[in-house]
């Protein structure tokens, strides 16, 4: 709403292992007002090698927005959290943190490791739509990025 | 997602007519809130370390925090809140009418969880503190340590 008009898509980290999470949140997020191309990495390590450009992702566009899982293979969410908020040039793009741990210690945590947001997933389908529609609007149309 | 205890939110703020906006915005929410403001930075400050009077107040779930404001900057007030252990899981939403690129990056930097503008008209004001409350109350799982 207060977005400047943007010519450039707004460009999406996924950090999701489950395909039909990822599913349902490239669907969600289609469907969103503000142009957005969403980037999917499976783990924990390939969304490191996508923020830090390494390997095949030397030209990885720095994302504007960063939907993280905690419980990924090989790389865990909180280790990318901290890596990414430990990092001058990552630690301004927002991350909100999407996952099925519902444990206090886990939202604890993640807030003090500097997660913008903190979500847990629906289990069914269609809340789930929902609450990354929510995450989608409040992200790309309401809040100023830096 | 919601819960029997009301969620505690720390407005600071120290334009009447905004806290009154804000005030009708939540009004309404679904989930139930209690709203205390507090018009300064200092106060702010004191209200969180329940300093004086605010001895028996309870700790936020989430803080809406202005940046232009009188006695300590919204900024200082953030940078300090975001430094105390006890304090820093605590969400804090920008809420101001900068549009500064300089104020984003800052803000940002200084772990502000969202930095929204707000518009000067008053519908679209409104709609503006509903999507906070929507998105920060009704979908964000908050810390209640």
């Amino acid at each position: 709403m207060n977005q400047a008009p943007q010519a450039a898509p707004i460009d999406v980290l996924l950090v999701e292992d489950s395909r039909d999470d990822a599913e349902l949140t490239l669907h969600a997020l289609q469907a969103a007002k503000i142009r957005n191309r969403v980037h999917v990495a499976r783990d924990g390590a390939e969304a490191l090698d996508f923020l830090f450009r390494r390997g095949e992702f030397a030209d990885a566009p720095t994302p504007d927005l960063i939907l993280l899982d905690l419980n990924l293979p090989k790389v865990d969410g909180h280790e990318v959290l901290e890596d990414i908020k430990g990092d001058e040039r990552l630690s301004r793009i927002p991350v909100i943190v999407v996952t099925s741990s519902q444990a206090e210690e886990d939202v604890a945590k993640s807030y003090r490791l500097h997660a913008n947001a903190y979500v847990t997933k629906p289990i069914e389908p269609a809340a789930f739509l929902r609450a990354v529609s929510a995450i989608g609007r409040f992200w790309l149309e309401i809040v100023r990025r830096p | 997602m919601t819960s029997g205890v009301p969620i505690e939110i720390l407005l600071v703020e120290d334009n009447p007519g905004d806290v009154r906006l804000t005030k009708e915005a939540l009004k309404d929410a679904k989930v139930r809130n209690t709203l205390h403001v507090v018009m300064d930075g200092v106060e702010a400050l004191s209200f969180l370390r329940k300093q004086g009077k605010y001895a028996a107040v309870p700790v936020p779930d989430l803080i809406l925090l202005d940046l232009n404001l009188p006695k300590k900057n919204g900024r200082e007030v953030l940078e300090e809140i975001k430094q105390d252990d006890g304090l820093r899981h605590i969400p804090v939403v920008i809420l101001t009418t900068s549009q500064a690129e300089r104020d984003i990056a800052e803000s940002y930097r200084l772990h502000a969880n969202a930095y929204v503008t707000k518009p000067v008209d008053l519908e679209q004001f409104l709609t503006v503190v509903k999507s906070i409350e929507q998105f920060w109350l009704e979908i964000v799982k908050l810390s209640h340590i």
